[in-house]
């Protein structure tokens, strides 16, 4: 009998039903602030679904405003998922299919992979004015954004020729996912992590084919293709994972964020298995510090004053401090952290037409907090909130592990563990 | 508000409920001058406090064919009539494992014989149509059950009522019948608005007060045998299921989930008071515990869906005449001339029915007026659309587009609520467009419109006619910003800080027997944002 009376009774299943409708939610969302067409989190999500499971015709199509930052979920006392349910909203009852823009800019993979083989045609061509006006006027690409550029060797390529061999020296390993951006962009941010990784007595190897983690097919709403890739990586992480013991790290909070969460929760696609140990760079060496097995040895010369902008999927992570806290140790860094705000691109967001100026509108306060702050440069997680940073502001952004990569003495570093 | 006094209406009709309402609105459009008094609000009674269900009369096809018969033939009317107050939902008659699927053909041979539609699914394909229901059914039938929303439906009837030249008094209670000799010429009434009494005449009183019927016809020194029965309800927070669920056996405790606009209600229980109780409405434990645990069987998923409030209505039901113990009572309508039985001329009662049957209640009791009355006019009740369910200028799309410029559920919303006359609400600017309501996407204009034309006289009312504090705030975020519209349109300010408080009380009542889990949480936060931020003390009023 006394069982019974402790046993929880009637209590909701439904993430939606455990608002209490504090609206802290609306008072977050940085879309909200500078776009009045945007219903709000709380309207979008919890509201919004009681209506919808009425009839599904009060599906709004103003959600696709919503830049999927999840500042909302951090900000919910009562951990609903409001986030997740306008995201799942969009999934289930939008009428508008993808246009043509939305697949080139959601299909990193295959665009790259073009973009890439045809690197300096494809750079200068997108940098020019007519082809941005004609990009802006066909394909509601706005004309402001300048699409980074792409390499002409990839990093997949220039590991395999260059770095593969000489990572089976090492006694201990971890698999890295890369993304897109690494592979197609920026390969010298693949580079400096296989220099960090390598100094800290750990080689580096790729996944059995990696794919885009698909976070830009989510927002863009292509949804079966985007579980055909989830499906494809969690498998790709278990052989690392699971078969050979090894983790899964990856410079891209992103990436990593819509691996860990937003497959289980958008997709249906379950990932616990790989889930513990996919994690971030900057978390991973952090840890192997903070335990006492890792040892980094800094360069003197090393100076520089830093502003640390987190990215709202870092915010959602709840994993900045690791960033932080690893910059914080090379002796010559002046680290100003910055206020966690959004900078509005969120991914493929901001490179929309309709979207561009809510876009900037809501990457305002940072930007000005940015000038404001005399740094050197700006250091972010994020490969998007880089370009958006130095698009639209005078100052640089790199990767904490870039800046790990210059501030590092390696010999000295290697030699901690080697004797 | 200045009626006239030395005035004799044609008829007075006591009752502001679907009963009452539906007979102003007959008698009205038959031409006789009318007065409908009421002593709260509309709907405050056993019209407001059931199922919301538009039967098919399937409930009843096995053990009364008479009741099967009125209901379905009224579903049909209202369906044309009220098609901004229902829902077609249709509905399941569910056959569990431990039920007799042997009922089942009972079951559909009396639907069919009552003229109710039936259509035996496959128990797979049920659950396809209905992914809410039991997993184990085992039969179930599809009958043209519904939802319908009391509030507006008697709203709608009382506005027409308005349009034919009818008066209303809402907040007029009786205190006492007036007569000549044997005949009964006027009512005595107390103004809870302007705490004053005031007399009315008129040729003929019709007592539609249901339950409370009991005590108005003591005053006029009848007597009618009523035997209340409560019945106890629980509203969940929104939609689990899409059709109307009933369990196929005889009627009994908790088996009817109906779907009715963004939430579900399963009821009820059935319990005979005394009629000293019947102002006095709580749900006991007992009654949740029944609820939930017969609930579950026909939805499993109710187990883990948030309870908003519970809540409690009486049936009016009433002894033959021939038997003061009440063992036989009737679910029927009940019309006593009370010249015929009492000797009383000049007063009628029209009680027992059920809210589907509203409307044909009304149509006799108006036919019996009229006898008295001598006139001879035909009743429409039943071919003419009520007022918001008009379909014949524009369509309801076209009204609303008009009207608002932004906001998509608000828009949405008072299409539901109001139908083709949404097209009142305010032009849509900015703030107009903003919500009071955000749960149930009542805007400031939707308000402002309940407030001058639809007999508002405080919160309470105003929930009713749109649904502000309704959802799953309970009054939480839109209780303050009603009072603060109220206010300025009507009300002194220290007068709205007693309805404010008066509405949380309100909203607490029914919070109080389901007050776990979510609930809980939700409430404390609104006593924290009243008490705590505003300073309103639950002794206010």
């Amino acid at each position: 009998m006394k069982k019974e009376i402790f046993e929880p009774y009637n209590v909701s299943d439904n993430n939606f039903e455990q608002c209490v409708k504090c609206t802290i939610c609306t008072v977050y969302c940085p879309v909200l602030e500078v776009n009045p067409d945007y219903p709000g989190p709380k309207q979008s999500g919890p509201d919004g679904e009681r209506m919808r499971l009425k009839d599904p015709e009060f599906y709004d199509e103003a959600l696709k405003l919503c830049l999927n930052c999840k500042r909302c979920e951090v900000a919910c006392p009562s951990g609903v998922k409001i986030g997740d349910i306008i995201q799942s909203a969009r999934i289930k009852y939008s009428k508008s299919k993808p246009k043509l823009r939305d697949m080139i800019l959601a299909n990193t993979d295959i665009v790259g992979t073009m973009a890439s083989t045809f690197a300096p045609i494809v750079n200068t061509a997108v940098a020019l004015k007519p082809v941005r006006k004609v990009m802006d006027s066909v394909l509601k690409i706005d004309h402001h954004r300048m699409f980074p550029k792409y390499t002409g060797l990839r990093f997949e390529t220039w590991y395999r020729r260059y770095a593969e061999k000489k990572q089976q020296e090492f006694d201990k390993h971890v698999s890295y996912f890369h993304g897109c951006y690494v592979n197609y962009n920026f390969p010298q941010q693949g580079k400096d992590l296989i220099k960090v990784m390598n100094a800290a007595g750990y080689g580096v190897h790729l996944l059995e084919k990696e794919k885009c983690c698909g976070v830009a097919l989510i927002s863009n709403g292509l949804i079966k293709q985007a579980t055909k890739q989830a499906k494809h990586n969690v498998e790709a992480f278990k052989k690392s994972i699971v078969d050979k013991k090894m983790p899964v790290i990856s410079t891209s909070s992103t990436c990593i964020f819509t691996i860990r969460d937003e497959y289980p929760h958008l997709l249906g696609v379950k990932n616990e298995e790989i889930r513990n140990d996919s994690e971030l760079a900057t978390r991973f060496l952090f840890r192997l510090i903070d335990e006492g097995k890792l040892n980094l040895v800094f360069k003197k010369n090393y100076k520089k004053r830093i502003a640390y902008h987190t990215p709202c999927h870092m915010e959602k992570l709840g994993w900045s401090i690791y960033s932080t806290s690893l910059l914080k140790m090379i002796p010559g860094v002046e680290l100003v952290q910055l206020e966690s705000q959004c900078c509005g691109i969120a991914g493929t967001y901001g490179f929309k037409k309709e979207n561009y100026q809510t876009s900037q509108e809501v990457g305002k306060p940072l930007f000005n907090q940015i000038e404001n702050s005399k740094v050197d440069f700006v250091a972010t997680d994020c490969e998007t909130c880089k370009w958006q940073i130095e698009m639209s502001t005078s100052s640089k952004v790199h990767h904490p592990i870039s800046i790990l990569a210059e501030a590092i003495d390696v010999e000295a570093t290697m030699k901690l563990w080697q004797k | 508000m200045n009626k006239n006094r030395s005035k004799e209406y044609d008829v007075i009709i006591i009752g502001g409920g679907a009963t009452g309402a539906g007979t102003a609105r007959d008698c009205a459009m038959r031409g006789l001058s009318v007065l409908l008094v009421e002593r709260h609000d509309f709907a405050t009674g056993a019209t407001g406090r059931n199922h919301g269900l538009l039967h098919s009369g399937a409930r009843y096809a096995v053990t009364d064919h008479e009741s099967a018969a009125e209901c379905i033939e009224e579903n049909m009317i209202l369906r044309k009539i009220a098609n901004h107050c229902i829902e077609e939902n249709n509905g399941l008659f569910l056959t569990l494992p431990e039920d007799d699927i042997a009922f089942q053909s009972q079951f559909v041979d009396a639907c069919s014989s009552a003229g109710i539609s039936t259509e035996i699914i496959d128990p797979k394909l049920a659950l396809r149509m209905e992914p809410s229901a039991n997993p184990d059914i085992i039969g179930a039938v599809k009958v043209p059950d519904g939802s319908v929303d009391p509030f507006r439906l008697t709203m709608s009837n009382a506005l027409d009522a308005k349009l034919h030249g009818a008066e209303i008094l809402t907040q007029h209670e009786v205190i006492d019948i007036l007569k000549d000799q044997d005949r009964v010429n006027g009512v005595e009434l107390f103004d809870h608005a302007k705490k004053e009494k005031v007399k009315y005449y008129g040729k003929i009183v019709c007592n539609a007060a249901g339950i409370w019927g009991h005590n108005i016809a003591k005053f006029a020194g009848v007597n009618i045998n009523m035997f209340p029965a409560k019945g106890s309800l629980l509203i969940f927070g929104h939609r689990v299921n899409k059709m109307v669920l009933n369990r196929c056996r005889k009627p009994a405790n908790a088996d009817i989930l109906v779907p009715g606009d963004t939430i579900c209600l399963i009821g009820t229980t059935s319990e005979r008071i005394p009629i000293e109780e019947i102002d006095n409405m709580y749900v006991s434990k007992d009654d949740v515990d029944v609820l939930i645990r017969e609930g579950v069987k026909l939805s499993p998923s109710l187990a883990t869906t948030r309870i908003l409030r519970a809540y409690a209505g009486v049936r009016p039901l009433v002894a033959a005449d021939n038997d003061p113990s009440g063992r036989s009572i009737s679910r029927g309508i009940v019309l006593m001339d009370h010249k015929e039985r009492d000797g009383l001329e000049g007063f009628i009662t029209i009680t027992g029915g059920k809210l589907m049957t509203y409307r044909l209640m009304a149509e006799e009791a108006t036919d019996l007026i009229c006898k008295k009355l001598d006139v001879d006019k035909k009743c429409e009740t039943a071919n003419i659309p009520l007022p918001g369910s008009d379909k014949s200028d524009e369509t309801l799309n076209n009204v609303s587009q008009k009207v608002y410029s932004v906001n998509g559920i608000t828009q949405k919303s008072a299409k539901d609520r109001h139908g083709s006359l949404a097209h009142k609400i305010a032009k849509g600017d900015e703030n107009e467009d903003s919500m009071v309501c955000e749960c149930e996407g009542v805007s400031i204009g939707e308000v402002k419109y309940a407030i001058n034309e639809l007999h508002v006289n405080n919160l309470i009312d105003l929930r009713r006619r749109t649904r502000v504090g309704m959802g799953t705030c309970q009054g939480e975020l839109c209780a303050c910003r009603a009072a603060g519209l109220l206010c300025e349109s009507m009300e002194e300010a220290g007068k709205a800080k007693d309805d404010l408080a008066n509405f949380l009380q309100e909203r607490w009542k029914g919070m109080s027997p389901i007050a776990w889990g979510e609930t809980i949480n939700e409430i404390q936060f609104t006593s924290w944002i009243y008490e705590g931020i505003y300073g309103l003390k639950p002794d206010n009023n």
